[in-house]
């Protein structure tokens, strides 16, 4: 019974809401709509609608799973911080952090999904998986436990919450101990994916795991540094000053490490200059065959390049970290510029040229933009709505206590 | 595509998805929870080859046989490919196209011949080669070729990441995928290091009167659309017995391919392997191909 009456108030929060929270469900709802008309089609005509060929057989779809597989870092960035070292102001926002994760998972499962040419056969992958051979059924196990770890602990930490009760550290303990390897994991195992297959020596490079590592730890809590803010501003969520710029601090240090694993990349591929050059000079210079120059990933690097390093800068000096329109332009700069590092930077140039020396240029088609537009809406949406469900939880207004027995609890 | 066909298919995605079992066409039913073929009884293996020759029929209108037969006890085939006399015609890749009934449109070909200038750089960097040659005669002056397919490795770097085990290597060495299976998450196409694995993009469409109506389940029966297929040498052919040759072998005018079973002494391939130097392709992968490749002169 208290549980019916739950829900029935917890929908009565969604759906109400001031003027710019109905534009924003609308315009998530038309991008959410025309990305699934688009899917749509691309079931019925097959990947064809897609730029994709043998050539170069992944592209943006899985480009953007490789991001999002960063940016659900986030939560642990929190996490290790918050627990470990009890920093108090970041340990009251590890629950919105956790939902980045989960929101960030979700749509890394259904990047993976659209991209597969037989997706009601997926099923198959249960039946007989090539476990512990194929890095795709690691990858499989560890985004699916770290979606359900994360799931639960949000889950639990607002079960608590609902019932007007702190949560128990003794319950949290195990879930947060085991969410900190598997965080890492996610990221291992995803770049192992690229980086076993011989066949590409792009991505056949040991510094792979390590690097994915690095620019998870800027892209994800940048992401959440920007949403936090909007959350407190447009909810009555209470986040302080103090967390956000402990994050941007961590974010300047991950970021350090990051382009020095970056550096030592591009050290040794232009200096020894071997055969295995030709994919990092294609995103750097460009390629020529034939008298053709093949270069259009080439704007993207260097805008990636000097948007990473100027974001460093920015971070690395206090003043302007402590400055919320320069932490802010970092914060974006750094999102534009992993985004493309280790979106279509890293997966493409595993084609360029392909095993027979052919160089196909890929750029994404409009059914792969709409597509990716709608899964990214979805994203938003889902996370909009367990905000609309947690902050109210937060609050008290939104309780499993029967009304009469409501005593007014401390606002974070 | 027309905007109702686009509305049928949906229709039907959706009504597949929601439509009781009794409602709908029982095939179709059949053809979506299909077993692992590996995983499949003789008896099994039959009935499901029946159930696709009905339907390959219905869809095309073509009798087409679907042969399950296995691996033949005491055969590894080998492949040899003599650079020497190959001019870069470009027969073998049609008869291939023909022969495994490769949808034309889009079109998807097995093999493919590279081109290359005398001098340059070509054995372990292929980044020089000119697929796409275009000349009134062959071979070019101060041109070479090499075609190059799948290679049948003994250590297939696409066989070990699929994650569904759609692909295996069989007791004769062939390469197959059980298209039915494939999920097509295109794994095995980055993990290839020969270009030889091929995805169906669109839905592959073969003219009916040009059907090759001979075929292996593991081999050239019809495709579909959102799977991976790729070169079996021929398993529709090869593994009859008497066996014949792969379409590529018989087609070549200038003699350039040999095929043969490696365990017996005396076939060509175990001659090729005895009186030629050999060499792989791409050998510092430790692919270890089956398909090998020498000069005649």
């Amino acid at each position: 019974m208290g549980m019916l009456v739950f829900i029935k108030d917890m929908l009565g929060h969604i759906i109400r809401g001031n003027r710019m929270y109905y534009i924003w469900l609308v315009v998530l709802g038309i991008f959410i709509t025309m990305g699934a008309i688009a899917y749509f089609w691309q079931l019925s005509e097959g990947l064809i609608v897609t730029n994709m060929r043998d050539q170069v057989s992944w592209g943006f779809y899985i480009a953007n799973f490789t991001f999002f597989v960063g940016v659900a870092a986030a939560a642990v960035m929190l996490v290790i911080p918050s627990y470990i070292y009890h920093f108090k102001p970041i340990r009251e926002i590890v629950l919105f952090g956790e939902m980045i994760a989960v929101m960030a998972v979700i749509m890394c499962i259904l990047f993976v999904v659209v991209d597969m040419g037989k997706p009601f056969h997926a099923w198959h992958i249960m039946m007989k998986p090539n476990f512990p051979s194929s890095l795709l059924v690691w990858d499989v196990i560890v985004l699916n436990g770290y979606l359900i770890i994360n799931a639960a602990a949000v889950t639990y930490v607002l079960y608590r919450a609902a019932n007007g009760k702190e949560y128990k550290m003794s319950i949290m303990w195990p879930i947060v101990l085991m969410s900190i390897p598997w965080a890492f994991s996610i990221h291992t195992v995803t770049a192992f994916l690229y980086n076993g297959l011989s066949s590409r020596p792009f991505w056949n490079a040991s510094i792979v795991a390590p690097r994915f590592i690095a620019s998870a730890l800027c892209s994800g809590p940048a992401l959440m540094i920007i949403v936090f803010q909007i959350a407190r501003k447009v909810s009555e969520v209470d986040i302080s000053n103090e967390a956000i710029h402990k994050i941007a601090e961590l974010i300047a240090y991950a970021m350090g490490i990051n382009l020095f694993l970056y550096a030592a990349e591009i050290f040794k591929e232009f200096y020894s200059h071997s055969i295995h050059l030709a994919p990092m000079d294609y995103l750097f210079f460009g390629l020529r065959k034939g008298g053709e120059l093949h270069n259009v990933l080439v704007p993207f690097t260097w805008i990636a390049l000097v948007f990473n390093i100027t974001a460093f800068i920015l971070f690395l000096m206090p003043k302007m970290r402590y400055n919320f329109f320069t932490m802010n332009l970092a914060c974006i700069l750094i999102l534009v510029g992993v985004y493309i590092e280790k979106g279509m930077g890293l997966i493409i140039p595993g084609f360029i040229p392909d095993t027979l020396g052919e160089i196909y240029d890929y750029m994404p088609s409009a059914t792969e933009l709409l597509i990716t537009a709608g899964i990214w809406a979805t994203g938003a949406l889902i996370y909009t709505l367990m905000i609309k469900t947690a902050v109210p939880i937060y609050k008290g207004e939104l309780s499993l206590i029967p009304k009469a027995q409501r005593r007014k609890l401390p606002v974070h | 595509m027309k905007r109702r066909d686009f509305m049928r298919s949906a229709a039907l995605t959706i009504g597949g998805l929601l439509m009781p079992a009794n409602k709908s066409d029982a095939s179709m039913w059949e053809t979506f929870f299909q077993k692992y073929f590996r995983e499949m009884t003789p008896q099994e293996k039959k009935g499901v080859a029946k159930r696709l020759e009905k339907e390959y029929e219905a869809k095309t209108g073509v009798k087409i046989n679907v042969k399950t037969n296995e691996a033949l006890p005491g055969v590894k085939y080998g492949y040899g490919l003599d650079l020497s006399r190959c001019i870069g015609c470009r027969r073998c890749v049609y008869a291939c196209a023909t022969e495994n009934n490769l949808s034309r449109k889009p079109q998807m070909h097995y093999i493919t011949v590279l081109e290359f200038k005398n001098g340059e750089k070509w054995i372990s960097d292929l980044e020089e080669s000119q697929k796409y040659y275009k000349h009134e005669m062959v071979p070019a002056p101060e041109h070479f070729y090499m075609p190059v397919q799948c290679q049948q490795c003994d250590n297939p770097p696409c066989v070990k990441v699929c994650p569904t085990k759609a692909t295996w290597k069989e007791p004769d060495g062939i390469v197959v995928v059980d298209y039915n299976w494939c999920i097509g998450c295109r794994y095995c196409m980055a993990a290839c290091p020969y270009g030889a694995r091929k995805f169906n993009w669109g839905e592959p469409t073969v003219p009916p009167e040009q059907f090759n109506p001979d075929t292996h389940y593991l081999g050239n029966r019809p495709k579909f659309k959102g799977h991976v297929e790729k070169c079996t040498f021929c398993i529709q052919r090869t593994r009859e017995n008497p066996g014949r040759y792969p379409a590529c072998v018989e087609i070549c005018p200038a003699g350039a391919r040999k095929f043969g079973n490696l365990l017996d002494p005396n076939s060509e391939i175990s001659q090729c392997i005895e009186k030629k130097r050999v060499f792989r392709l791409k050998e510092e992968l430790n692919t270890h191909p089956n398909f090998l490749y020498f000069f005649s002169m």
